[in-house]
């Protein structure tokens, strides 16, 4: 039989290829282009090699936002994820409760980054807000504009409140998934509730556990919008993470080259870190 | 060693799975529940397990009354269409699971599973995850999970439903004799009539929450009290049909199909008869076969066996013959029914003759 070559389909991937070139592959080239650059304006470029990573990496300003980086998404982590899986435990599995359970529990999921941030700025001020106050009435100083202990309290806790419900519907469709039988079984060996779910709803869990996790720790480690509205970084720079530091540094300060260069270098740590937790979690699952 | 069941009825809301029922099962016997699904077949070993109360009613185990104890403390193990084995424990640890909580030493522990394991042809596999196994593995796992303890009631709930063919085939066979030589009861739950005929023991047709009938398997075969118990214990479908006794003669109503028959001691009447499809073939079966006459509806070959549906003159007939006929949809044939097979039952639908 005879092959007619006609390549023509390719036409049809152009389109594609143009949306995916002017949404990511462009920008990040512009961002490359200025890390190994320096430049004083019009469009006058001169080539600095790998400058300012070196500068980046040795700054000990970066050390420091990167440190309060990952404070910040190790605690939200080890606070959110078996908070949630605790929550969905105790939800009901079936009857009228699941719905409103479940409606109650995307809430606030559905409210705009920025809002939070303000609803909670208001809320947690220490003269009008009804946290603030409330807390200085209950005779704890408690300020988080001023004191970085009550700025970290205040973040933590608004993630906690925002993103909790992710780890719990997650959790929860996981263990929806698990047959009765398993429970059946489970009693019948006389296994205690700590067993069941140590043997039974926690490696049934396993995979959505690992979304969870991963979606969490990529959004908590580019986390920018509620922290810039709650505490604009302050006190000083306790709660600038590394996104609020890179605005600063680009837009406050304008130094292009290095917060291009601080760019790449926090896209390949968010990269690196998922890579090897996802391979860590799934190590098992490939070797079938 | 008996398990008896009094007057169980179980309701969930206004709706009644099970049917005041009655039954006894008695030590070393395999026992069938045979029932379409939503028959109560699984909700009747729930009770017998523990794992579910009773609405009324009392469960007696060895002559004392076991209504409301604990699933823990009857010794009873369970295996489900579903292969539930513990995911991140080997395949060694999940056989001993049921046997870690009693506090049995380890070199008996050892000792016991590896005999199991043996017995279901688990023995290369000990250090594997469930996962890493086929199906037939994993339902072979749960079940020596279900044996290496000694319960007294072993329950199985259609424990191949989930299998393909072959190896519940291969199961299905092996399964008696994991059975034998053991003080329990064993309860089988299952859709098919084939599995029921295979293991033998004791067979209980269900139909819609009700015991219909119980007895040894191959009894509740050949002689069903009722129209009900055979449509259950029988697959392809029986087929039923209203016929009239006049003398020796009787007559299909609605088709064209007459026979005579001595040895049915009926009064002259209306009566109905069940043919089981297997009694009506491509050749002529048995010393007293008859003609019926068909337009082929749908000839399917399955493995050595065809199963021809035609219909007679006004209704629709199922017929399974041993070997392969091919047959044209459309065209007409020559089928014999094999009379010493026929079961005659009356207006109530109760078996009144069965030669």
């Amino acid at each position: 039989m005879n092959k007619t070559i006609n390549q023509k389909a390719w036409f049809f991937v152009i389109p594609v290829f143009i949306l995916v070139a002017f949404n990511a592959v462009v920008p990040l080239m512009t961002v490359v282009n200025y890390a190994f650059q320096e430049t004083f304006g019009n469009n006058v470029f001169m080539w600095e090699g790998t400058r300012w990573f070196k500068q980046i990496l040795r700054s000990e300003r970066f050390h420091a936002a990167l440190g309060r980086q990952f404070l910040f998404t190790g605690i939200i982590l080890l606070i959110q994820i078996p908070l949630g899986i605790a929550i969905a435990l105790s939800m009901p599995k079936k009857g009228i409760g699941v719905p409103i359970c479940l409606v109650l529990m995307s809430m606030p999921l559905l409210i705009p980054w920025n809002v939070v941030g303000a609803m909670w700025n208001i809320f947690a001020l220490p003269e009008i807000g009804f946290l603030g106050h409330t807390l200085n009435d209950l005779g704890f100083d408690y300020n988080f504009t001023q004191q970085i202990g009550d700025a970290w309290f205040t973040t933590i806790l608004m993630d906690v409140w925002h993103w909790t419900s992710l780890v719990v519907l997650l959790s929860y469709a996981g263990l929806q998934s698990i047959q009765p039988a398993y429970y059946q079984a489970a009693e019948i060996d006389g296994a205690s509730k700590w067993a069941i779910f140590r043997h039974i709803e926690l490696p049934k869990m396993k995979k959505v556990l690992t979304i969870a996790i991963l979606l969490r720790f990529m959004d908590s480690f580019m986390i920018y919008t509620e922290p810039f509205v709650l505490t604009g970084g302050g006190p000083g720079n306790a709660t600038a993470f590394l996104s609020i530091d890179l605005v600063k540094m680009a837009l406050g300060q304008f130094d292009l080259g290095p917060a291009a260069a601080m760019s790449l270098i926090y896209f390949f740590i968010v990269l690196l870190v998922c890579w090897i937790f996802y391979n860590l979690m799934m190590r098992n699952e490939e070797q079938k | 060693m008996s398990l008896e069941l009094k007057n169980i009825e179980k309701k969930i809301g206004f709706e009644t799975h099970v049917y005041p029922t009655n039954l006894k099962l008695e030590k070393n016997t395999i026992n069938i529940l045979l029932g379409s699904t939503l028959a109560g077949k699984t909700t009747l070993m729930q009770i017998m397990a523990g794992l579910d109360k009773p609405t009324s009613g009392e469960i007696w185990f060895n002559d004392k009354n076991v209504t409301g104890m604990k699933v823990q403390k009857r010794n009873v193990s369970m295996v489900y269409q579903q292969f539930i084995n513990y995911p991140n424990f080997s395949v060694y640890e999940n056989i001993a699971s049921p046997l870690k909580i009693t506090g049995i030493k380890d070199d008996e522990i050892k000792e016991r599973v590896g005999k199991v394991a043996e017995l279901l042809k688990l023995s290369g596999m000990l250090n594997k995850k469930p996962n890493e196994l086929s199906g037939g593995q994993q339902q072979r796992t749960a079940l020596a999970r279900a044996l290496v303890k000694d319960s007294d009631l072993i329950l199985l709930d259609e424990p191949l439903a989930n299998l393909d063919f072959k190896l519940r085939e291969e199961l299905r066979e092996e399964l008696p004799k994991l059975f034998e030589n053991r003080e329990c009861i064993v309860v089988y739950a299952t859709t098919e009539p084939s599995d029921a005929l295979l293991i033998g023991g004791n067979t209980a047709t269900l139909m819609e929450g009700k015991i219909i009938q119980y007895g040894k398997t191959i009894e509740v075969y050949n002689k069903p009290v009722n129209l009900n118990s055979a449509k259950v214990f029988s697959d392809p479908p029986i087929n039923i049909s209203d016929i009239k006794k006049n003398g020796n003669t009787f007559s299909l109503l609605k088709d064209n199909v007459k026979w005579k028959t001595s040895n049915v001691n009926l009064k002259d009447g209306n009566y109905k008869v069940g043919i089981r499809p297997h009694n009506i073939t491509t050749y002529k079966e048995g010393n007293n076969s008859i003609e019926i006459k068909g337009k082929i509806l749908i000839s399917e070959l399955s493995g050595s066996e065809s199963l021809i549906h035609f219909t007679n003159s006004n209704s629709n007939w199922v017929s399974l013959s041993n070997g392969t006929h091919q047959m044209n949809v459309g065209q007409e044939a020559k089928l014999y029914m094999n009379v010493d097979e026929f079961m005659y039952f009356d207006q109530n639908n109760n078996l009144v003759s069965h030669v």
